[in-house]
């Protein structure tokens, strides 16, 4: 075995040539993740708020994003803005940002669908008691709904994020330096130890991916102190 | 001026005909009991009048002004009517004096400290000034009900709508609800009472309404309506109930 290979380039899997070249590696998955995570989730929000209403110009944008994008694979979309969006916007995107606009958009349908079932999973006696007592549609879904709603919606969101955190792995085929891409590029240089570069950063995957899981077990615990009991 | 003229209502659900010209005038301070078989269009009826249901045809006015008018908020006429459900619907995520206080917060802008103060006096007006900082599933449904109440109240409304208030309560729960009511309507306040607790109504309702159908089959003062009933659907049914 040459673990000593693993070794000797850890610093590069984990942040790549930073301080003295770019940031690259695990620092990078994890940025594109966390990134993508927050983008995702405001996108996501909004598409599944708007996929609720009742008003057709609002809830037939939402429909066809999050329809259209649910049958598109993500590898695709990556594709999709790397090539196309110079050809529309005249301008080549940096790699970075075409990946994780990609992982947004690709996300956000798919968060858009866990709001709308969050928030329609609720008893309808809610919103008619915050309505009838003259709460707006807005400041019923912010103080009575989504408190509730995104509460259920905690596993689902993370199964969501633990999909994307893996997913930023397909962000080395337009060239993002990420920690997959260190990985070929150490392995194409040292030829002698593919065995344990490649166990050690699906192990960098699985703590990033058992941190996030285990912290939303944490999260969701807290949140539902106030039902433990009856019901 | 009435507080409540409702004209020739009605309402569809697709082909079915839930409500059929329906009239009523509530005065204020009046208590009507609405009574009648489930499905006769009793909820619905009151939901017609803060609009959280809609209608197709009729009128309904609330203090002077049609309620569907276009310079009518919808928001500040509900603000205006209180309402309290069969199920309770209270906020399981706040606490009880967050529940109370979350309306009058947001719709009336009144300033926390005030609205706490007016919440913490009505939790005391309806028995549980002591549980104000407990959640919701912590309380007994009795006392989740008149949590409800008090919610309500906190708008400072108009009238206040019951629609099947005790239906969902074990029986030794219902008592420490209709109290609370009665005290309600001997203070003055409006109401209108889906329910079908007859002591309540022999002992506070000013009129006694029986529907079946989707229509208002008999209307009287209590008194009148228990003990000479003239429609004899209105006599099967309290033979039933009682």
């Amino acid at each position: 075995m040459h673990w000593e290979v693993v070794w000797r380039n850890l610093d590069y899997f984990l942040w790549g040539a930073y301080p003295d070249g770019p940031l690259g590696g695990l620092a990078v998955s994890i940025l594109l993740a966390v990134l993508g995570i927050f983008g995702a989730f405001w996108l996501g929000l909004a598409a599944g708020l708007m996929r609720l209403s009742r008003r057709l110009w609002i809830k037939a944008p939402a429909v066809v994003y999050i329809e259209v994008i649910r049958g598109i694979p993500i590898l695709m979309l990556i594709f999709w803005f790397y090539f196309l969006a110079p050809i529309l916007f005249n301008e080549t995107l940096p790699e970075f940002t075409s990946a994780l606009t990609a992982f947004i958009i690709f996300t956000g349908a798919y968060v858009g669908e866990i709001v709308r079932a969050g928030v329609q999973a609720l008893p309808r006696g809610q919103m008619e008691a915050a309505r009838g007592q003259g709460l707006s549609h807005v400041q019923a879904m912010s103080y009575v709904i989504l408190p509730q709603a995104l509460r259920n919606m905690i596993p689902s969101f993370v199964n969501q994020f633990v999909s994307l955190t893996k997913d930023t792995s397909l962000a080395y085929i337009i060239g993002v330096n990420e920690l997959t891409r260190t990985a070929t590029q150490v392995n194409n240089r040292t030829l002698n130890a593919p065995t344990e570069i490649f166990i050690t950063i699906a192990v960098m995957y699985f703590i990033v991916c058992y941190v996030l899981t285990s912290t939303s077990r944490r999260l969701e615990k807290h949140l539902s102190r106030y039902q433990a009991r009856d019901r | 001026m009435a507080v409540i003229e409702v004209r020739n209502l009605n309402k569809w659900y697709g082909d079915f005909h839930v409500l059929q010209n329906i009239d009523e005038t509530v005065e204020k301070g009046e208590v009507l009991v609405i009574c009648g078989p489930s499905g006769s269009g009793k909820s619905t009826f009151i939901r017609c009048i803060n609009r959280l249901e809609e209608f197709q045809k009729g009128s309904v006015h609330f203090c002077g002004k049609d309620i569907h008018a276009r310079d009518v908020d919808v928001n500040s006429l509900r603000a205006e009517i209180g309402i309290v459900f069969q199920q309770f619907n209270l906020y399981p995520h706040l606490t009880v004096l967050k529940n109370v206080i979350l309306a009058p917060t947001k719709v009336r802008k009144t300033p926390k400290g005030e609205a706490e103060d007016l919440a913490l006096m009505l939790l005391e007006r309806v028995g549980i000034q002591n549980q104000a900082h407990k959640y919701p599933a912590e309380l007994s449904g009795g006392q989740q009900q008149r949590v409800a109440i008090a919610r309500a109240l906190a708008m400072r409304p108009q009238v206040m709508l019951f629609d099947e208030p005790t239906s969902a309560l074990d029986p030794e729960m219902i008592n420490e609800v209709l109290n609370v009511m009665k005290d309600l309507a001997r203070e003055g306040m409006t109401m209108l009472c889906v329910t079908h607790e007859m002591g309540f109504a022999r002992e506070v309702a000013d009129r006694v309404i029986f529907m079946d159908g989707g229509q208002k089959i008999e209307e009287a003062p209590p008194h009148e309506f228990f003990s000479n009933p003239k429609s004899e659907r209105t006599q099967l049914f309290l033979k039933e109930i009682l």
